[in-house]
């Protein structure tokens, strides 16, 4: 499952989540999530500063296809928002586990993660789905 | 080549000119008199029909075309309706003709309240709403009318299914509710035991489409809207598939407290283009008073009324300047009253049988359908997943590709829950035959995938453009024609 990096955490929403060593969390969707939506043109970015429970709407990715809400994995602050989708929402669709990053979240609980789906489960939720 | 580029200086047409002297402009103030003229096309009579005759030979229609798009209704709009609209009585109305001049129009449009009203099983109808979308909002509008003259102002939430059309958590947000997304089953249905979870005292109401756009009806509808008024929210009617039920189940018996009505879709009245549109909000008992006006009443007498403001002071207010669009009310009178109440069970009838012949004869054919083991509604959905999987081909290759085969494509990725999929509605008023040919050329495109993908890959080819660049017209859309030299 090489479309599955073994480090992340995932959501049943299709978002991933990277621990970073400053104590921070970078959100972003998946690889698959990607796939369903087709060619990226708008990516809404949240506000940094913004409080976020786990599982509000916090950023809006828009392709041919559809409008789909991305939603926060766990509680936090955004710190930070990849100001290059902006111009650029098809990074996401070239790389979204690295330079498709969507935001950074300060998270209100750093074990929060640990809620969330690893590699395996991720992949098992894929298989489902296709199904 | 747009009718600009036809354009040559001086060249005009003097039989199609307005007779008379040039209009008396001393009234107008100096400032607002433009300078320069107006940058028109001046163009020969010939060169307009020839442009405008080609530009409509260009078009699908449902004239021309089968058109299956689903949750879009493209029924024929019958010739009488247009003609029978277009009476001198009607079209030369003044919109300020006094009511005893207007008795007739006031007639047709109190009928057609009453017909509605019957249809949906509601308490009262109101004609008003100039679109779909601002029927919508109307609908929404009374919700928040009925909690705040409660006092009930903490609810903040609208629910909508994650299978609802785009158009309700828009709307739901317009009237300055939080959406919250209920999901669906592995049946098509609401998800009960979420939508338990979800309601409460935040809950102003759910915004539900029966059958929904998974093309099949929600059988838990009792239960639902059980659920929502016990926890005092409201339950709302969106009217895109009516036609499935037309005549055979009302959305008043279901428990719905408001429903717009797509007069274009169901009611045959002109359809896309932007308009002119119709959306006409029923409500039931709680939101009687916060009807849109004006409505028609009838007097004792017989005479027939405007009620206003005056007459109605909880209403949420007016849509428009006037009564609504007249001439689209006026068409979906005549279908109305063409069909009968006994037409209308027959549209709902003809419109279910179609959908299941054709989503069992593509079944046959060696297509996958989202819910096979639900009967279809008045459309199904089809997915391309396996052949995405075994083929590489999409359901965007072959709605292009059905283009060359003479057949509108059917609506492509929506629902957003189903991949690849395609939803396919027929509507009654097309006979087998054309059903028939649709599966042949499904089956066709389908032997292409397996045979010449190229083909298919690189529909469409006969018509005037290819695939076009969707990821470079959603970014930078440019659709205003300017003239190169002296820049309009």
């Amino acid at each position: 499952m090489s479309d599955i990096p073994g480090d992340l955490y995932y959501t049943r929403t299709h978002e991933w989540v990277r621990p970073e060593e400053d104590g921070t969390f970078t959100v972003g969707i998946t690889h698959h999530a990607q796939e369903l939506l087709g060619d990226l043109v708008f990516v809404e970015l949240p506000e940094v500063g913004a409080e976020m429970g786990a599982g509000d709407d916090c950023a809006v990715v828009e392709s041919v296809k559809a409008a789909s809400d991305v939603y926060c994995p766990v509680a936090g602050e955004v710190v930070a928002v990849n100001e290059a989708l902006a111009d650029e929402p098809e990074i996401i669709n070239r790389d979204a586990f690295g330079d498709g990053w969507i935001f950074r979240l300060r998270p209100e609980d750093r074990g929060s993660v640990e809620d969330l789906l690893g590699p395996e489960a991720y992949a098992e939720l894929i298989a489902e789905e296709e199904h | 080549m747009l009718i600009f580029e036809h354009s040559r200086p001086g060249r005009a047409n003097g039989a199609q000119m307005a007779d008379g002297a040039a209009a008396d402009l001393a009234d107008i103030p100096a400032e607002f008199l433009r300078q320069d003229t107006p940058p028109l096309p001046e163009v020969s009579e010939m060169q307009v029909v020839r442009h405008y005759t080609r530009l409509s030979q260009k078009n699908f229609s449902i004239d021309t075309h089968f058109y299956p798009l689903g949750s879009c209704t493209m029924k024929y709009n019958p010739r009488a309706c247009n003609s029978l609209a277009s009476l001198p009585g009607f079209v030369d109305r003044h919109p300020h003709a006094p009511d005893n001049l207007s008795q007739g129009i006031m007639a047709c449009l109190y009928e057609l309240q009453d017909m509605l009203r019957h249809v949906t099983g509601m308490r009262a109808v109101s004609l008003a709403p100039m679109a779909g979308a601002q029927g919508e909002f109307a609908g929404v509008a009374m919700i928040r009318a009925y909690h705040d003259a409660r006092g009930d102002t903490a609810r903040n939430e609208i629910l909508v299914p994650d299978a609802a059309h785009g158009t309700n958590p828009a709307t739901a947000t317009m009237c300055g509710y939080r959406v919250r997304e209920i999901p669906t089953d592995a049946q098509g249905d609401v998800d009960l035991a979420a939508l338990r979870e979800a309601v409460g005292p935040q809950t102003a109401g759910i915004m539900l489409t029966n059958p929904s756009t998974l093309g099949v009806f929600e059988r838990h509808i009792e239960e639902i809207a059980t659920t929502v008024h016990e926890a005092g929210g409201l339950l709302y009617y969106d009217g895109a598939n009516l036609n499935a039920i037309l005549g055979k189940v009302k959305p008043g018996d279901m428990g719905f407290d408001v429903i717009h009505i797509n007069l274009h879709k169901t009611f045959s009245t002109p359809h896309g283009g932007g308009g002119p549109g119709a959306g006409p909000v029923g409500v039931g008992e709680r939101l009687l008073p916060y009807l849109p006006v004006p409505m028609v009443a009838r007097a004792e007498s017989g005479e027939y009324y405007w009620l206003t403001e005056k007459e109605r002071p909880e209403t949420m207010g007016r849509l428009s300047a006037f009564g609504g669009n007249m001439g689209i009310l006026l068409r979906a009178w005549i279908y109305a009253r063409m069909l009968g109440a006994e037409g209308m069970e027959r549209v709902a009838d003809f419109a279910t049988l179609n959908a299941n012949y054709l989503m069992t004869r593509l079944r046959e054919a060696g297509f996958d359908v989202a819910f096979p083991e639900r009967r279809a509604t008045h459309e199904f959905i089809v997915t391309l997943r396996r052949q995405e999987k075994e083929l590489g081909v999409t359901a965007m290759d072959f709605a292009k590709r059905l283009l060359d085969y003479g057949f509108h494509a059917p609506t492509t990725y929506f629902p957003l829950l189903v991949p690849e999929c395609l939803l396919i509605e027929p509507t009654e008023t097309e006979a087998r035959e054309e059903l028939d040919a649709f599966v042949e050329a499904m089956k066709g495109i389908l032997q292409e995938a397996r045979t010449n993908v190229e083909e298919l890959k690189t529909a469409p080819h006969t018509m005037p453009v290819r695939r076009l660049d969707d990821v470079r017209a959603a970014k930078e859309l440019d659709l205003r024609w300017q003239a190169k030299d002296n820049g309009g």
